[in-house]
């Protein structure tokens, strides 16, 4: 499995420098606050937006499938018979419909990768391949790509929740310039409550990552009800120092609904409706605990 | 309005320069008109042109504001409009529309309307250069012309859009006139046909060095007099040092850094005021012409960074003080008004190659930053050597999102300066002025001649040369669309109508350029221009050490996506035939919304760094480019092409009718080297790569607007990538960009028109989106983070 969701250029919030983004379908945790949910299955997936739909009826003759009627003057897509072959997509004149999720051979991916090289050795950019969970994919296909921007000495950013075997990890390591290492929630039955797994194998592997010499930036959703407290962020320095993780940036992400439109596309519900972000004063405090507590840089957001 | 400037006097002078209308001055024209009276054909023309310039600097109203450090106005007072009816008359209806239009208006009173209507109308209706001009054109010329297929700059306004080079600050005018006395005696009158000609040309720059020494000895005297009443000892002792400078200036050599602006100022009044170039002088690389003044007067102890400051604030508001001349007939009421271009350079690099970055070019920066003002426009070049420093202080200006300063590279200036032939040394001392035109400053006449506009002659070749907008046979009658079987005919059809018209422009500049030589000599500008003193021959017929002219290329992202939805929709792809392209396109795309859909959004295009719209971008660029390029002027000179619109790609596009990118009737073609609106998809650094594969080097100017909302430049991470995205667009070779950063009110109007706003990407934390996808509170989320700065 290795289909892409999105490449995204001029990105300057996943890591240093101007950089490409690639977000990778697929995750193993569900964090109820995700705001890239078509990044959470690992097959491709029909994204409507309805809203607009003028109820035209074009994409509902072309399905080959008889997913599509049109009622209350809008398309209504059945998806237990949609196949997502696309079809509707190119008749859709308002490009409403999308298929989320494409295949790309290593070539195809390199030369999107390797466009903006300029720009990186301007600003000290590179590659972030980010999810979903990019860890999870085909090993061989994300150990190609790794390969190939080190040839093409192109930095990688690794962005990853950390939890996938460390075999992986180990083999990617040689290729790989700074790991962006999400921690969300100290406490492991927490972690399972919000993210639908616990932590264990997040924190051996982060502890064997840094223990092995990898340079990594701690970054840390901040949701003011799970875990935008003094409390929890003194939990996770406790976590940091006792496992004596070496981290070069830390970063917290003030946490965004922005991407709660894009469950209603996907036919799913948003778990996050009630979660908020911490204010800018909050989060500056919980900055400073982590700066009191010796790490350096921390900035609020990427 | 907001309060501006370093210190009391500056805010004041900086108020009284902004809330005081615009208004006409006919003073100039008036005296002008007597001295034609009097001496036309009694005296020779270059001569007669520097009799109009003395006797008006010798009669002409004098201003002197309060508080003022730097004196001199072309008007009678701030925001007065000196009128140039030697080149345009306006007309009674002129004079009322500048009065009551709502957009900028001019003020003008009864007795200037009176004036006018019995001194100015009678005696130069049929005699100002608009009227010759355009009674010298061809029949085609008028057709192409009334069509919109170019326009011409010197219908309202002489040439000229040039800076100063450091022979300003070289010499004063009493230097200068035994220079020019110097190549009198040597004329040869024995053995050159000429001679005679060189003579007259030569006594009228000596008339100008005297109109120059007159007027700053007018106000010597007016500020020794008010010096002598003063009771403040403050400004008294201020006056008093006024005083000492005109005493140098502008006769003589500037000694200090006041005297050196002061002496700019005076120049710059008598190039702007003798006849009217184009709106555009300006001092050019001020940092390297100030530093040497600077570095003496620090040493010396006669100045400190404050006082530099506050004489450059001073310039600059002396800048903002005057309006570009008024328009007249259709371009009076179309366009709002402007100040002028005065284009300064601060950066790049010294004569002998070093970093040019130097303490006055930090000071241009705060003075920018703390003035922003429109005029002068004040802009950096940055060149490989350039400080990173430097650049992120100017770039922290930019993301303030008023458009300044804009960013243009030294290094791919001095390559197109070398490529057209140009000295190395000469190379270095140039720069960008008007919008993005390269030229060797003190050295070069590079004329801007007019805008082709390059999506309407495909519009021509797909119509068999008919122009469904004027309802005329303005093209070459070679077939219509449904007749080209092939990509190739149909681009041999689009060479073919390209050289057809380019022709008739270039046929119709060469009988502007002559009449220029003839009737306006421009002997003042002449004098700080090389090697015009030495040749004893005129800036406007061919005196300069270079002579460019330049056609300027507008729309190349709207005819790259047309020339691309035929190739791939048509010929390569065949979803649709041409008869139903052009059918969809004769209906404005109305009720053709499969046809509209597919070369809207399934087309490649421009902008997204993907080959295949950009190679026809290249190919598009070269046939317009090796059209042009090397086409003799009639100064002994060389053709040249720019790539910028200034605002004509708004008035170019409603002359077209629907292209076949499903641009729609009316609108607004591209801009710049932008690409067309709604073509970019994929990003800042994409839109950069597209546009880095023109070749700008073979160019002489190409200018990129670039959007961006406060979010993508926040903090010291969004001004290094700032930077390095600048660095990257000049490493490979890019002339020119510009910022503007998304502010919350385009954010609400993108939210009332979706549709305008197609391609506005927003960035809000960790993934960017189109700002139409997103749901109203969404939308009203981001704006309302949009209001947050740059902490």
């Amino acid at each position: 499995m290795h289909e892409i969701t999105n490449i995204q250029k001029y990105s300057i919030h996943d890591g240093d420098g101007i950089r490409t983004t690639v977000f990778f379908k697929g995750c193993p945790l569900r964090c109820q606050w995700c705001h890239n949910p078509e990044t959470q299955r690992y097959e491709a997936e029909l994204s409507v937006d309805t809203k607009k739909c003028t109820g035209c009826g074009r994409c509902a003759a072309r399905c080959p499938n008889g997913a599509i009627t049109i009622a209350g003057g809008k398309a209504q897509t059945d998806r237990t018979k949609c196949t997502v072959c696309g079809v509707c997509t190119d008749a859709c004149l308002l490009d409403l419909r999308t298929v989320t999720g494409k295949d790309y051979s290593v070539k195809e991916l390199m030369k999107i990768c390797t466009q903006d090289r300029i720009f990186y050795e301007n600003s000290g950019g590179g590659v972030t391949l980010s999810g979903g969970e990019v860890m999870t994919m085909d090993q061989d296909y994300i150990l190609r790509i790794a390969k190939e921007l080190d040839y093409e000495g192109i930095p990688l950013n690794i962005d990853t929740c950390g939890e996938a075997p460390y075999e992986f990890f180990e083999q990617l390591l040689p290729y790989v310039d700074t790991w962006l290492y999400d921690i969300k929630v100290p406490d492991p039955e927490k972690h399972r409550k919000y993210t639908g797994r616990d932590n264990t194998r997040i924190l051996e592997n982060l502890k064997k990552l840094s223990d092995a010499g990898a340079k990594i930036y701690i970054r840390i959703p901040v949701v003011k009800e799970v875990n935008g407290d003094p409390d929890s962020i003194d939990a996770i320095i406790a976590i940091l120092r006792e496992k004596n993780i070496r981290a070069a940036q830390v970063n917290l992400l003030p946490y965004h609904n922005t991407g709660s439109h894009k469950y209603g596309k996907l036919g799913r519900d948003y778990p996050g409706k009630d979660f908020t972000a911490p204010d800018d004063e909050e989060m500056n405090q919980l900055a400073q605990q982590f700066r009191d507590a010796g790490f350096s840089p921390v900035t609020v957001g990427g | 309005m907001e309060e501006r400037g370093m210190n009391e006097r500056i805010r004041h002078l900086r108020k009284v320069s902004m809330e005081t209308p615009a208004h006409i001055d006919l003073e100039r024209a008036k005296i002008e008109t007597e001295v034609y009276k009097e001496y036309e054909d009694k005296v020779s023309l270059p001569v007669l042109r520097a009799l109009v310039l003395k006797e008006y600097f010798s009669r002409k109203t004098l201003y002197l504001g309060e508080g003022e450090l730097i004196v001199g106005e072309k008007g009678r007072d701030p925001q007065a409009s000196p009128t140039f009816p030697e080149l345009c008359c306006h007309t009674v209806e002129d004079m009322h529309i500048m009065n009551d239009r709502k957009l900028v208006s001019f003020k003008v009173t009864e007795q200037d309307i009176k004036d006018q209507e019995e001194i100015i109308i009678p005696y130069w209706q049929g005699k100002s250069m608009r009227d010759r001009l355009l009674a010298r054109m061809t029949p085609e010329w008028r057709d192409c012309y009334g069509a919109g297929m170019f326009t011409e700059f010197m219908e309202q306004r002489g040439p000229g859009h040039t800076c100063g080079g450091k022979n300003v600050f070289a010499k004063g005018y009493m230097e200068y006139k035994e220079d020019i006395q110097d190549a009198i005696d040597h004329l040869d009158f024995m053995n050159d046909p000429e001679a005679l000609d060189k003579r007259e040309e030569l006594e009228a720059m000596k008339i100008d060095c005297d109109a120059v020494c007159i007027l700053g000895k007018r106000y010597h005297d007016l500020i020794a007099a008010e010096a002598d009443k003063c009771t403040d000892p403050a400004r008294k002792a201020e006056l008093l040092q006024m005083v000492k400078n005109l005493e140098v200036v502008p006769a003589y050599k500037p000694q200090t850094y006041w005297q050196a602006i002061q002496h700019y100022w005076f120049t710059h009044l008598a190039v702007t005021t003798e006849l009217n170039p184009w709106d555009a002088f300006s001092p050019g690389r001020l940092d390297q012409h100030l530093n040497p003044f600077y570095e003496a007067d620090v040493q010396a102890g006669r100045l400190n960074d404050s006082q530099a400051l506050e004489l450059l604030e001073c310039l600059w508001v002396k800048f903002n003080n005057q309006p570009a001349p008024v328009k007249v007939g259709v371009t009076l009421k179309e366009s709002g008004t402007y100040t002028d271009f005065a284009n300064i350079n601060t950066g790049g690099v010294a004569e002998d190659g070093s970093d040019g970055v130097n303490r006055v070019s930090y000071l241009i920066l705060d003075c920018m930053d703390e003035m922003k003002l429109v005029q002068p426009n004040s802009n950096v070049q940055i060149s490989k050597k350039t400080p990173q420093k430097f650049l992120k202080r100017a770039c922290e200006i930019a993301r303030k999102g008023w458009g300044q300063p804009a960013f243009y590279n030294t290094d791919e200036i001095i390559q197109e300066l070398l490529n057209a032939g140009k000295s190395l040394e000469d190379a270095r001392q140039g720069g960008s002025s008007g919008c993005v035109e390269t030229g060797c400053w003190g050295n070069e006449a590079y004329i801007l001649t007019g805008y082709l506009n390059i999506p309407k002659i495909f519009q021509l070749t797909l119509h068999n040369g008919y122009d469904e907008v004027s309802g005329k046979q303005i093209g070459l009658a070679l077939g219509n669309a449904e007749d080209f079987k092939t990509w190739d005919e149909l681009w041999d059809a689009f060479r073919t109508q390209l050289e057809y018209i380019v022709e008739i422009k270039i046929r119709g500049n060469n009988v502007i350029e002559r009449l220029y030589a003839e009737y306006m000599p421009a002997p003042c500008l002449s004098i700080v221009t090389n090697d015009c003193i030495k040749k004893g021959r005129d800036y406007n017929a061919g005196g300069a050490r270079y002579n460019t002219n330049y056609i300027q290329g507008v729309g190349i992202g709207t005819v790259t996506d047309s020339l691309a939805a035929v190739k791939y929709n048509v010929y390569d792809k065949k979803k649709f035939t041409m008869h139903e392209l052009m059918e969809a396109t004769d209906h404005n795309f109305e009720g053709y919304d499969d046809i509209y859909h597919l070369v809207s959004e399934k087309t490649p295009k421009y902008g997204n760094d993907d080959d295949y719209a950009d190679d026809i971008m290249k190919d598009a660029f070269a046939l317009f480019r090796d059209t042009i390029t090397g086409r003799p002027n009639m100064k002994g000179g060389t053709y040249r092409v720019d790539m910028l619109p200034t605002t004509c790609h708004v008035y170019f596009g409603s002359v077209i009718g629907a292209t076949p990118n499903g641009r729609l009737a009316n609108k607004p073609v591209s801009e710049g080297i932008s690409p067309e609106k709604h073509a970019d998809t994929h990003g800042p650094t994409a839109v950069i790569k597209s546009c880095a594969k023109m070749d700008h080097i073979s160019t002489g100017g190409t200018l990129l607007n670039q959007k961006f909302t406060p979010s993508a430049l926040a903090g010291e991470k969004g001004l290094d990538n700032l930077a390095g995205l600048i660095r990257s667009y000049f490493a490979m070779d890019g002339h020119h960009i510009q910022f503007n950063v998304i502010d919350r009110q385009t954010l609400l109007d993108a939210q009332a028109h979706p549709d305008e706003y197609r391609d506005l990407i927003v960035r809000v934390a960790g993934y960017s989106d189109y700002f139409r996808n997103l749901d109203k509170e969404l939308q009203d989320e981001v704006i309302n983070r949009t209001e947050q700065s740059f902490a």
